[in-house]
């Protein structure tokens, strides 16, 4: 044993390499993959980030090729730009997906989700909410004489933005679809 | 003419495949597949007695024959037990074909008995899995599945089969119409970047090349493109646990494994080299150490078939994706059109400053007249069976690395051991997966007494089968890896670490009907390992060893290459005033 300098007892070394997970600049991408519509890919995906510990911060899926079996998956995830390429190179790998595209690395694209906003209240206030709502241009898709339901499109910081005010204004309820999105241009 | 059942689909798939061994262990939901099995005579099925078993003979067969293995279990129980050999298959990139029973499809969700969600416990541990639920599709997806798992980066895959499918009669799909998904992974790596690897060849001054699994999975051919490429460079060249054998250990450019029990001058190479070539190995834990202290001065290269292990733990500058014999062929074309350059001047040096290394002789231990040192007794093993058609399993440990430092590897798919998952009890079963593929060679598993009895009721299946595995134990009633680590690490307060009520081996030997020898004094080691190689059956060999021995040379986890901790090898002069502990 003489060949040995660890300190008998010492605690200090781990089996595994501990690393400051802090130490880079956290972005936020949104990656679209387009998948074999089989039963079970999307679990595998979820499966993935789970797995790895990525982040999902949205994830949206349907059906887009019905005769060619094909889904897009939309996902906005956070990380680290290495975490980002990995994780673009592990949803590359999995066997039931077609192709993936990071669309903020890659340049401009379009970003859209869908949200229903239930708003109650009366008097003064449900004006203001309807006046508000023309100006974000909300839809009301449902009304009583206490409430509305709303529905808007945009960016996922436009439907902040309408959320925030409406919260002093009775907002219930919110639906949200997570975003979709495709690249501006040809 | 060609309509019939699903079960005699699973035959009919898997003659098209070539398949001629299944291992396996029949229950409810596989019943009617092992009817068929029963009334053919082109699949030869060996009875397993642990479906953990199953998979890692499949594995071992994969390994040492470069074919897909296959593996069959029954719903529920059959399957949960396979999860470890699929987890352990894909982090070791093993080509193998899980065919699992499941109960009706009517009854999935129901809770029925031996019921489990199998695709969804297998599916972090499958590089594919399937649920077939119509009989139409059950051989196209054993074809498919036969592809995904032999093509690109090889893996696990797993193929659910609810009863009832294998009782209804459908169509059958033959290999050459049935359509292969569109997973056709990249093999031919980029020209351009193979350029950028070619001009660091022809500058580089401290080169080494590092190579891994990917080098055996990409078949024979990759090796002898390795061997081709190290003598026409002369650059040095290390390998990681999995990399074994693609280029022989007595190569005069051969520096051993690398890693954290790697040998001195791998390890320093690694670490003072300025240009390293990856082929075929991603950066392990085991083998960076230190990440941000790992290889400081050196430009990389990494060759890989699998875009992802690119830049996942290590930035390199130059990544080639592709098969390494494809891209090995590419890298020696070019090479040689721009006339075989290399830094003449320059390597000299290098290799001058790695045989001082050398000199080290990092794996010098402290022999024993009184007792048999672990070293010893795999050195004697070695210098008894060099030259033999021998291929070496091992189980997880201290054995494992002591087999990976005093066994010479000359050939590729002639080691197999579990490397990323570390899986002790994996050894056993793989031995006979490679005896049934290699009936007439010597099949030997390096073993620690604790690993073995993961797995030991494999022996009935090596006598039902008659494989003649060798089970080698280097016994010192530890876990001693286990051990080590808390001698250093938890000062020497060794919790649950030893081995206590061990069977009697020979005795054990005797019950399964095979031969056991117990040996504890090294004067009558040769004659004992003799006695083993001689006998013509399955041996148990009780290898009574030192209790206390530690694994060396050690970086310790979280250390970079150049702090690696020597055991009694010679330190003094050419490591200076530090002593034993390497800066």
């Amino acid at each position: 044993m003489n060949a040995l300098n660890i300190k008998k007892g010492s605690s200090s070394h781990s089996a595994y390499e501990l690393r400051d997970p802090n130490g880079d600049l956290i972005e936020s991408h949104t990656l679209t993959a387009v998948v074999a519509n089989e039963s079970g890919v999307l679990a595998r995906v979820i499966g993935l980030f789970s797995g790895r510990g990525y982040n999902i911060d949205s994830l949206t899926v349907a059906e887009v090729d019905h005769e060619g079996h094909l889904s897009r998956i939309t996902v906005v995830t956070r990380g680290t730009p290495p975490v980002i390429a990995q994780i673009k190179a592990q949803l590359e790998r999995l066997v039931p997906v077609y192709e993936v595209h990071d669309l903020t690395a890659e340049g401009p694209s379009v970003q859209r989700e869908l949200a229903l906003i239930k708003v109650t209240g009366k008097g003064e206030a449900r004006i203001e909410a309807l006046r508000l709502a023309e100006i974000f241009r909300a839809n009301v898709v449902d009304s009583t004489l206490e409430s509305f339901v709303f529905e808007m499109t945009g960016t996922p910081e436009k439907i902040d933005a309408f959320a925030d005010l409406m919260r002093p204004l009775g907002l219930r309820e919110i639906a949200r679809t997570g975003v979709a999105a495709l690249a501006r241009g040809a | 003419m060609r309509q019939m059942t699903g079960a005699r689909m699973v035959v009919q798939a898997l003659k098209d495949q070539g398949v001629e061994v299944v291992f396996g262990y029949p229950g409810g939901a596989v019943l009617p597949i092992y009817d068929e099995i029963f009334q053919q005579n082109d699949i030869k099925h060996i009875l397993v007695r642990h479906e953990q078993g199953a998979v890692h003979m499949a594995e071992g067969y994969a390994r040492s024959t470069g074919k897909p293995g296959v593996a069959l279990v029954t719903s529920g129980p059959g399957a949960t037990n396979a999860v470890t050999g699929l987890t352990d298959a894909l982090m070791d990139s093993i080509p193998i074909i899980v065919l699992s029973g499941q109960v009706p499809t009517f009854m999935i969700g129901t809770d029925g008995f031996q019921e489990a969600d199998t695709v969804g416990i297998t599916r972090p541990c499958t590089k594919m899995n399937w649920l077939v639920k119509d009989t139409a599709k059950l051989a196209e997806t054993i074809h498919q599945a036969f592809h995904v798992a032999t093509h690109g980066r090889p893996g696990p895959v797993l193929i659910d089969i609810p009863k009832d499918v294998q009782f209804a009669t459908a169509q059958y799909t033959p290999r050459e119409e049935s359509k292969i998904s569109h997973y056709q992974p990249r093999v031919r790596g980029d020209e351009a970047a193979i350029a950028k690897l070619v001009d660091l060849m022809e500058t580089a001054e401290r080169p080494v090349f590092y190579t891994g699994g990917g080098v055996i999975n990409s078949g024979v051919r990759a090796s002898a493109l390795l061997r081709e490429l190290v003598a026409e460079t002369d650059f040095p060249i290390t390998s990681t646990l999995m990399g074994l054998g693609s280029y022989p250990a007595s190569g005069k450019n051969w520096l051993g494994m690398l890693g954290m029990h790697g040998l001195y001058e791998a390890n320093l190479a690694m670490h003072g080299c300025d240009v390293m070539i990856n082929i075929g190995a991603r950066f392990d834990d085991r083998i960076t150490g230190r990440i941000k202290d790992f290889s400081p001065h050196s430009k990389k290269a990494h060759i890989d078939i699998d875009p992802s292990s690119i830049n996942k733990v290590i930035r390199v500058d130059v990544g080639i994706v592709g098969d390494v014999a494809l891209v090995l062929e590419e890298v020696l074309r070019q090479w040689r059109a721009r006339g075989s350059k290399t830094n003449r001047a320059a390597l000299p040096k290098w290799w001058a400053q790695i045989t001082e290394w050398r000199a080290v002789k990092c794996l010098t231990y402290k022999n024993s007249t009184k007792v048999i040192k672990p070293q010893y007794a795999l050195e004697r093993l070695e210098a008894l069976t060099k030259g033999m058609d021998r291929y070496i399993t091992t189980e997880v440990g201290q054995h494992q690395m002591w087999a990976a430092q005093f066994l010479g590897f000359e050939d590729p798919n002639r080691w197999m051991t579990s490397g990323g998952l570390g899986t002790m009890g994996y050894g056993l079963p793989a031995s006979i997966g490679v005896q049934i593929a290699h009936p007439d060679s010597l099949v030997i598993n390096v073993a620690g007494e604790a690993s073995w009895l993961m797995n030991m009721q494999e022996m009935g299946t090596a006598m039902q089968f008659r494989a003649p595995v060798k089970q080698f134990i280097l016994n010192n009633e530890r876990l001693g890896m286990v051990r080590q680590w808390q001698e250093l690490l938890h000062g020497e307060r060794y919790s649950s670490s030893w081995s206590e009520s061990l069977p009697d081996f020979v005795k054990l030997a005797e019950a399964f009907g095979c031969k056991g020898l117990r040996i504890d004094d090294p004067a009558d080691l040769d004659e004992a390992i003799l006695e083993m190689l001689a006998y013509p059956g399955p041996v148990i060999f009780d290898c009574r060893v030192e209790k206390h021995e530690n694994c060396f040379p050690m970086i310790p986890s979280g250390k970079p290459h150049n702090e690696m901790l020597l055991g009694d090898a010679d330190t003094q002069g050419v490591i200076g005033a530090k002593g034993a502990v390497l800066v």
